[in-house]
């Protein structure tokens, strides 16, 4: 290329204007982290150490790449999203956690309950809503609500919506609920499958680390209480997500800890279907308060989500969850090793309460576009990750 | 690296240092492999420019919005009638600034306007000679491509002229708006009533050649072709060539809303961001910075962006106008404690610099 110079630029600005190759040095690296490069890049099990060193490393794009490879053995070109309704029953909660910005106490005038007909017609709603196939529901501990409650519930959704798949109640509200009636969680989680729970969500994981959780959720499921729970789970046949919630209070070494207890029970009991990362969102927190807390940047989501993908080598999918992320964050997600973009969302109330900007439901042909755009290819799927036959895209769905 | 088989041949040439060429960028424009390319932007990045990431402390000047132009993409223009229309004086000009000062590392001045039909060439010359006699200081940049056009329409002067005039009153550099997408197909549709491809061009030219640098922007996501996009960078990068007169390179996507043309364009992803700030990296491989324009492409895509070509997040801009009119979400200003952090997140060092791109200080 040409390299005479303007006439008349001075030297000041003709100085940081170079076009040659000024900065030639590479980024020396320490053998552990070639060691851990290696391994990322072949597929090979990551150690505790390796994913403190690739964290530390911080190549993006390098985590990236790996983590692309690691999700195309897992799924190949698929990315799944599912036609689905949230359903948060109650704000009101016994726990109080300084994470959270959903739950009210009792007697709070902004608290609600949804009792029977409350929910009947939101399941009128769903029941016309082309190829709805789950049902989601997560809800505070609320202090009064028996477990009979919320086998109510199931059985209600059961028999209104017999196709679709249940997918109820984190680990932290069986705990609750073992707790309430008197049940071993085990015993908890046969009534409820017997009314017709299919599945749970994998929330309320936060950071696996009782030090942590003295901090941000004093008042609820311990990190035994949590995997026992899971594990329980798995052995009676229900499948479960799980996820983590970061960027609190928690350290780096606590959020790969953590990432190495879900690795440990699946290796056990392969029932993970997905795992899910949340950015915590500070806004209308005491946690975010008291500890002047800000949302981590897109380049911290985005690196957690390569280097999880990459330490949880036996989880099948990874969820890039759109409320939470915003669409254009999630959609990039999918470059990052996300295969999932979850569901065509009815109604989420507990993220937008803490702040979340995103709309609260999407459609269906909108969310293939924004799949197709990366090169991969849409499928829609059910809460087992079955894919669904495709449907034209000409009836909409309403979100 | 880690290409796919079917962009081995790019990722060597980028490697060897060889330049891309349109049919390169192209087929760019078709890889759905995002990291990768990426990865390669930022290998040329680090070649280029090593670790550092620029910013400023600066001050946004957008004198009126009142334009004869009333390009499509534009929600910031209007009618001296219309609503919401303003014209500021000299006086309230300096005020602004005077505001801005409070900063202690204000640098400088950005300074871009609509084309008012009833203001002469004197009375912007004026207003840019007022602000430079009050904070002499302060670096102005200021006026795009189109408006300079625009002064030298009605002015009768030449545009080596108006430019020379300028440089006088104290303007330091011009701005790199005004290019859209250099391709008098799309400007036809688009902004019929302003600057030509050529005329665009002819000013970055006249500018380098009087010793005034310029940047050099590419709006995308409108109507344009992915091969007008390549073909406006290779005339971006030809020009270079000759002056080596370019400073920074934009990328601005279209921000659709309150404009005519956004009740047909959509919004560009993210996706499409990313990849378009790394195929003009590697496209433009004459241009020392790449600037991810945080306005415009949010936060959380300009810090991603660091990763794919850019090294340079604009500044903490007191009071953006011209985007926020058209639906951006940012905010309109960043604080400076914010914008260390998000690029010190990306691994980077930031050092806030002059408008010239003199390192002030770097935050280690």
């Amino acid at each position: 290329m040409a390299e005479n110079n303007p006439t008349d630029l001075p030297a000041s600005v003709l100085a940081h204007m170079g076009t040659g190759r000024e900065h030639p040095q590479a980024k020396v690296r320490s053998a552990a982290v070639l060691e851990a490069r290696r391994k990322a890049e072949s597929g090979d099990r990551l150690t505790k150490e390796d994913a403190l060193a690739l964290y530390e490393d911080n190549d993006l794009l390098f985590l990236a790449k790996c983590a692309r490879a690691a999700k195309e053995r897992k799924s190949g070109k698929n990315v799944y999203y599912t036609v689905n309704r949230h359903i948060n029953l109650t704000n009101i909660c016994s726990s109080n956690c300084p994470l959270c910005a959903f739950q009210v106490e009792q007697g709070d005038k902004r608290g609600y309950v949804m009792e029977h007909d409350d929910i009947a017609r939101v399941l009128e709603q769903a029941k016309a809503t082309r190829n709805l196939t789950e049902i989601h529901i997560v809800s505070a501990l609320h202090p009064d609500k028996p477990l009979d409650y919320y086998v109510d519930v199931v059985k209600q959704v059961r028999k209104a919506l017999p196709k679709a798949d249940v997918k109820a109640f984190t680990p932290v509200e069986i705990v609750n609920f073992a707790k309430t009636s008197g049940m071993t969680i085990r015993e908890v989680l046969q009534v409820l499958q017997e009314a017709g729970l299919d599945s749970l969500p994998g929330g309320g994981a936060e950071i696996l680390s009782d030090r942590v959780r003295q901090i941000i959720c004093p008042k609820k499921a311990t990190t035994a209480e949590w995997l026992e729970t899971m594990r329980t789970a798995h052995e009676l046949g229900i499948r479960t997500n799980c996820s983590m919630m970061y960027g609190h209070i928690e350290t780096i070494e606590e959020r790969i800890d953590h990432l190495l207890l879900l690795r440990g029970l699946q290796d056990e009991t392969g029932g993970f279907q997905a795992f899910m990362l949340f950015p915590f969102h500070p806004a209308h927190t005491k946690l975010g308060e008291e500890h002047h807390l800000q949302r981590v940047g897109s380049w911290e989501d985005m690196k957690m989500l390569a280097l999880s993908r990459l330490v949880l080598d036996n989880v099948d999918h990874f969820k890039a969850f759109w409320i939470m992320l915003t669409m254009p964050i999630a959609q990039l997600a999918l470059g990052f090793g996300a295969d999932d973009l979850d569901g065509t969302i009815g109604e989420e109330k507990i993220i937008h309460a803490a702040g979340a900007k995103t709309n609260t439901g999407i459609t269906r042909s909108t969310l293939k576009k924004i799949i197709r755009e990366t090169g991969y290819v849409p499928v829609e799927r059910d809460t087992f990750y079955r894919a669904i036959p495709d449907q034209d895209d000409e009836k909409e769905v309403q979100g | 690296m880690l290409a796919t088989k079917e962009f081995e041949d790019i990722e060597e040439k980028v490697l060897r240092g060889e330049r891309l060429t349109r049919e390169d960028g192209v087929r760019l424009f078709h890889c759905h492999d995002l990291a990768w390319l990426g990865a390669l932007a930022d290998h040329v990045r680090q070649e280029k420019c090593g670790d550092i990431v620029y910013y400023n402390v600066n001050c946004h000047v957008n004198l009126t919005n009142v334009c004869t132009s009333r390009c499509k993409f534009c929600a910031f223009g209007r009618d001296a009638e219309d609503k919401g229309a303003y014209a500021m004086s000299k006086e309230q000009a300096i005020s602004l600034v005077r505001e801005a000062m409070q900063d202690p590392d204000m640098g400088g001045l950005h300074v871009v306007s609509g084309l008012h039909p009833t203001w002469t060439f004197e009375h912007y010359l004026g207003i840019l000679q007022a602000l430079h006699d009050t904070f002499p200081q302060l670096y102005i940049k200021g006026f795009t491509g189109v408006e300079i056009t625009h002064f030298s329409k009605i002015s009768g002067l030449s545009v080596r002229e108006v430019l020379t005039k300028l440089k006088a009153a104290g303007l330091k550099a011009i701005a790199g708006g005004g290019a859209e997408i250099l391709s008098d197909r799309v400007r036809g549709e688009l902004c019929p009533k302003k600057a030509t491809a050529d005329e665009w061009l002819n000013v970055a030219r006249t500018a380098h050649e009087l010793g005034i640098p310029t940047n050099a922007s590419m709006l995308y996501g409108q109507i344009e072709t992915l091969e007008e996009r390549v073909d406006h960078l290779l005339k971006l990068r030809a020009l270079q060539d000759e002056t080596h007169g370019f400073q920074t390179f934009i990328c601005f996507p279209f921000l659709p809303k309150n404009t005519e043309l956004g009740k047909t364009v959509k919004q560009t992803s993210m996706w499409d961001d990313l990849r378009t700030m790394a195929i003009s990296r590697l496209m433009l491989d004459n241009f020392r910075n790449i600037k991810a324009y945080w306005v415009m492409l949010t936060v959380p895509v300009a810090q991603v962006a660091l990763n794919f070509g850019a090294n340079d997040i604009d500044g903490t801009i007191h009071k953006e106008t011209i985007l926020h009119d058209a639906g951006a979400t940012s905010p309109r200003s960043l604080s400076e404690d914010t914008i260390i952090r998000i690029i010190k997140e990306a691994g980077r060092t930031p050092a806030l610099c002059d408008c010239n791109f003199n390192i002030i200080r770097t935050i280690d």
